[in-house]
C-alpha cells in the first residue's frame, strides 16, 4: 500500500513563498494594503524565518543605501553603477526602482532597532559609495519581527517546504496556488491564492563546492538556497532571463568571508605571489572587454578574470595584504592603544556579525590580520539575482520608469498571471542585495494587492493537485518498496539517496558548465554533452528515495536545482558570446559581442510538454 | 564547522515542545535522538555554520568545531548572545584569546509597529508608486521618477 500524507487546505488572497529579506518585505507590505480591505496574505518558509534565508547568520553592512536625505547618490547613480558592473546588460528600470525605494526600507530598520554605524555627524558610516556599516547580528530576526507582526496570528506556515506551483483551472496561464509538504509532519498543505510571491533565494550546491568532505556545506552563498524559486517560476511557465549570468566572487579561502571593508574601507590589496597587482600591471588585459574594461570601477567578473589568469600563470597564492593595510591604520592613529583596538574590533566584526567560520578559520591558522595576510579564492559559481549577477524571471516594471514592452500591469508580475517575484527570484536588476531585496519584496507585495483587488476568481485545477500530492510522497514509497532487498539501505539499484544526487549534479555542472575544475571554461559542445548527462539524471531523479522527512525536503531540493541548473545549461547554450569572463568563457565564442549579443537571454520550459524556447530580447532604457 | 552537542549539557529542552536547535535551524540539520533525549547535528556536511542553533541554546550545550577536512585543530568561537548585545571569545590554535562585544538592537524585543502608526491606507494609494509610509520614510519630499 502506497503511504498517504494527511491533507490540509489553506485559502489565501496573497500567498509569500520564502520568508528570507524579500519574503519578509513582501509580507509586511502585503498585510500594510491588504488592511481594512478583509484580506488575508499568508506567508510560507521551509525553516523559521526569525533565522532563515540568506541574512539568516547576519550581515556587516547594508551593501545597497542611496543616502538621498543627505544628497550621497540618486537613483540614476546606481542605475550608472550597476551598468557598468553587469557589463551593460540589466533591466534599468527595475534596479532605479529599487534605488529611489531602497532608503526607505533602511530607515524602519534603524527605527526598529538595527544599529546603524554613524559618523560624527550622524550621518551614516559608508564602507564604500553603496554601503553602509551596520551592527547586524539581529538584521534578520529583526526584519523577522516586523513581517511576523504584521501577518498577525495564524498566517506563517513554518517548516513546509513548497514543491510545486497549481495554475488556474480554466487559465493555465493564471497561478491559483502552490502545493507543500511539512517538514515536521506527515502531511501535505494545499495552498489556494489569489496571487503568489515567488521570494525564495536563489540556488547553491548546483555546483561543486571546493571542500567535498565535512566541508561540504561551506559555500559561500546560503546551502539552504536550492533553486526553489526557480524551479516554481520554470515549473509554473513563467519566462526566464538571464540564467546564464551565474556569479563568482573573489573571497577570503575556506570560510568565504566577506572581502568588502577590506578593499573599501582598509584599502587593503590583493598582490599575487610575486607581490604584484594584477589591476595595475594587467591594463592590457582589461583593455580587450572595451567599453566595461577600460571603464571604472573594474567589473566584478572582470576582476575574477585578472585573478583566474594570474592562476593559471602560476602566479598564486594570492594574499589580501590585511597585515600592510593595519600597519598603515595603525601608523594613521599613531599606535593610539584605544585606537587601535576599535579597529580591531571592527575587523574582527565584519566576520562575527556574518561569517563566522572565516574568524574560525584564523584563530585556527594562528593568523593574526595585523601581522599575517590571508588568501583569497574565487567560489564556485551561485544563480542568484540579488548579488552581482542576474538570474530570475522576468518581471513586469514601474509603470513610470518601465521601456515600452517592459511592463503589463502590475509591478514585479512575471509573465503567469498572479505570480510576482521577488529578491533573488527577480532577474535581470543585481546589486540589490539584503535592503534591495527587501525593498523588492515591498513592491511586489503592494502590487499583488492591488492584482487581487482587480482579479479576484480563481480556481485551482484539483485533478492536479491531486497528482502533485502523491508525487510529492513517491520518494518514501520508492523507499519503501525496495530498501529489504539489499544489506545496505544507501546502497540499492532501485533507487539514489538525494545525497548521492547532490554530488552527481554537482559533478554533472562542475565538469560540463563551466566550473572551477575548468577554469569556468565550457563551449558549445561540452554544454550539449552536459544537457544529456542532465536529461539521464533527471530521469532518475524519479527514482529518488526518502527515508524520513528530512531526506524528503532534500529530495525536493535536488529536484528544484535540476530545474535550474537546466535552465543554467541552456542560457549559457543560447548565448554566444563570452560576456562576463571571470564568471564563464565559451571558448567557441572567446569575445564580448555587443553587436548581436547586447540583449537578455529568456527562456520558458512549456509546463506541459517540458519543451525549452528560447529568445532574445532587446535592451532598453530611460535612464541616460 | 559543523556544530555538536555536548551531551553532558544537552538536556533536549524537555520544557518546549520542540528543542530550540531544532526549531531555528535554517537547513533542518538539528534533531532529536530520542533514545537518549539529547539534540544532534543530523547531516554535518551541509552545516553552513550560522550559529543559529549555538546562540539560541538555553543550556550553551552547541558548539562548532571546524571542518576535519579543511582546518586545524584547537580552535575555539565562542558566542554569548544578550538581548542588547552579543560577546564573542575567539580562542586560537596556540591558546591565544581575543574577546569582542558589539551591539545587536537598540530597542526592546517585541516592540515593532509594523503599521508604522499609519492608518488604513487608502485604495487610491494602490495607484500610486509610493509603499506604505513613503515620502516620509524616504526623509526627502517626493518619491523620485525618471520624468520629474
Amino acid at each position: 500500500m502506497p503511504f498517504e500524507p494527511a491533507v490540509e487546505t489553506v485559502e489565501c488572497d496573497v500567498l509569500v513563498v520564502g520568508g528570507g529579506m524579500a519574503g519578509c518585505g513582501a509580507a509586511f507590505e502585503a498585510a500594510n494594503w491588504a488592511r481594512g480591505r478583509g484580506l488575508r496574505v499568508v506567508l510560507v518558509e521551509k525553516a523559521a524565518i526569525e533565522r532563515s534565508g540568506a541574512v539568516a547568520m547576519g550581515l556587516s553592512a547594508i551593501n545597497m543605501y542611496m543616502g538621498m536625505q543627505w544628497g550621497e547618490n540618486t537613483p540614476e547613480d546606481f542605475v550608472r553603477y550597476v551598468r557598468q558592473d553587469l557589463m551593460g546588460l540589466s533591466r534599468e528600470d527595475l534596479v532605479y526602482d529599487l534605488a529611489r525605494h531602497v532608503d526607505s526600507s533602511v530607515h524602519m530598520f534603524e527605527e526598529w532597532g538595527l544599529p546603524i554605524f554613524k559618523n560624527e555627524d550622524g550621518h551614516y558610516k559608508r564602507e564604500g559609495r553603496w554601503q553602509i556599516m551596520i551592527h547586524g547580528e539581529s538584521y534578520k530576526p529583526i526584519v523577522a519581527e516586523a513581517a511576523k507582526n504584521a501577518l498577525g496570528e495564524g498566517n506563517l506556515y513554518e517548516r513546509v517546504f513548497v514543491a510545486h506551483p497549481l495554475l488556474d483551472a480554466d487559465d493555465p496561464t493564471r497561478i491559483a496556488g502552490v502545493v507543500g509538504f511539512s517538514v515536521r509532519d506527515y502531511k501535505v498543505i494545499v495552498f489556494k491564492a489569489k496571487a503568489v510571491i515567488s521570494a525564495g533565494g536563489g540556488a547553491t550546491g548546483v555546483y561543486r563546492p571546493r571542500a567535498q568532505g565535512e566541508g561540504l556545506g561551506r559555500i559561500w552563498y546560503a546551502p539552504w538556497n536550492t533553486g526553489s524559486a526557480y524551479a516554481m517560476q520554470i515549473r509554473a511557465g513563467a519566462k526566464m532571463t538571464q540564467m546564464e549570468h551565474r556569479l563568482v566572487v573573489a573571497r577570503f579561502k575556506d570560510g568565504y568571508g566577506p572581502v568588502g571593508m577590506w578593499f573599501l574601507l582598509f584599502k587593503s590589496q590583493l598582490k599575487n605571489s610575486l607581490g604584484q597587482i594584477a589591476e595595475e600591471y594587467r591594463t592590457h588585459e582589461l583593455e580587450e572587454w572595451a567599453p566595461y574594461g577600460t571603464a571604472k570601477p573594474v567589473p566584478t567578473p572582470l576582476r575574477n578574470h585578472l585573478m583566474l589568469n594570474e592562476i593559471k600563470e602560476g602566479l598564486g597564492p594570492h594574499y589580501l595584504r590585511t597585515d600592510e593595510a593595519l600597519q598603515r591604520m595603525f601608523m594613521e592613529v599613531q599606535n593610539d592603544a584605544k585606537k587601535i583596538a576599535e579597529i580591531e574590533s571592527d575587523a574582527w566584526e565584519d566576520f562575527l556579525d556574518m561569517t563566522m567560520s572565516q574568524a574560525h578559520i584564523w584563530a585556527s591558522q594562528n593568523i593574526d590580520p595585523a601581522k599575517t595576510p590571508s588568501e583569497l579564492i574565487l567560489t564556485e559559481p551561485y544563480l542568484m539575482g540579488s548579488h552581482a549577477s542576474a538570474t530570475g524571471a522576468w518581471c513586469s516594471g514601474p509603470e513610470d520608469v518601465a521601456p515600452d514592452g517592459y511592463h503589463w500591469g502590475y509591478n514585479r508580475m512575471t509573465t503567469v498571471k498572479g505570480l510576482f517575484a521577488a529578491g533573488d527570484a527577480c532577474g535581470a536588476s543585481a546589486h540589490k542585495f539584503s535592503s534591495g531585496s527587501y525593498t523588492e519584496g515591498r513592491l511586489a507585495g503592494k502590487a499583488a494587492v492591488q492584482y487581487v483587488l482587480d482579479n479576484n476568481d480563481v480556481r485551482i485545477d484539483q485533478g492536479a493537485a491531486d497528482d502533485t500530492i502523491r508525487a510529492l510522497y513517491k520518494p518514501f514509497n520508492t523507499y519503501g518498496e525496495h530498501q529489504h532487498e539489499t544489506s545496505r539501505s544507501d546502497l540499492n539499484a532501485h533507487y539514489i539517496l538525494p545525497k548521492m544526487a547532490l554530488h552527481r549534479i554537482q559533478k554533472i555542472m562542475d565538469e560540463y558548465a563551466a566550473g572551477p575544475g575548468n577554469y569556468y571554461m565550457t563551449n558549445g559542445p561540452t554544454l550539449e554533452r552536459g544537457l544529456e548527462l542532465m536529461q539521464y539524471f533527471r530521469e532518475d531523479c524519479e527514482h529518488l528515495a526518502a527515508r524520513d522527512l528530512h531526506d524528503l525536503l532534500r529530495c525536493w531540493e535536488v529536484w528544484d536545482r535540476v530545474d535550474s541548473a537546466e535552465a543554467c545549461l541552456r542560457h549559457m547554450l543560447f548565448r554566444e558570446e563570452t560576456r562576463w569572463p571571470g564568471y564563464y568563457y565559451r571558448g567557441d565564442f572567446p569575445k564580448l559581442d555587443e553587436q548581436n549579443w547586447k540583449v537578455f537571454v529568456n527562456s520558458r520550459r512549456d509546463p506541459k510538454s517540458g519543451e525549452w524556447e528560447l529568445e532574445k530580447v532587446p535592451f532598453a532604457t530611460k535612464i541616460t | 564547522m559543523p556544530t555538536f552537542v555536548h551531551v553532558e549539557k544537552c538536556d533536549g529542552c524537555r520544557a518546549l515542545a520542540q528543542p530550540a536547535c531544532m526549531y531555528i535551524c535554517p537547513n533542518d540539520l538539528m534533531s532529536l535522538d530520542v533514545s537518549i533525549g539529547k539534540g544532534f547535528n543530523q547531516e554535518p556536511d551541509l552545516c553552513w555554520e550560522c550559529y543559529s542553533c549555538v546562540k539560541t541554546c538555553p543550556q550553551g550545550a552547541i558548539e562548532m568545531r571546524g571542518y576535519a577536512d579543511v582546518m586545524p585543530m584547537g580552535s575555539r568561537v565562542t558566542p554569548l548572545r544578550g538581548t542588547d548585545s552579543i560577546m564573542w571569545a575567539i580562542q586560537y590554535r596556540n591558546g591565544e584569546i581575543k574577546r569582542f562585544k558589539y551591539p545587536i538592537r537598540t530597542t526592546a524585543w517585541g516592540s515593532i509597529d509594523s503599521t508604522l502608526g499609519e492608518p488604513d491606507p487608502p485604495e487610491a494609494g494602490l495607484r500610486t508608486q509610493e509603499l506604505i509610509g513613503e515620502p516620509k520614510y524616504l526623509h526627502i519630499d517626493a518619491l523620485p521618477t525618471v520624468n520629474a
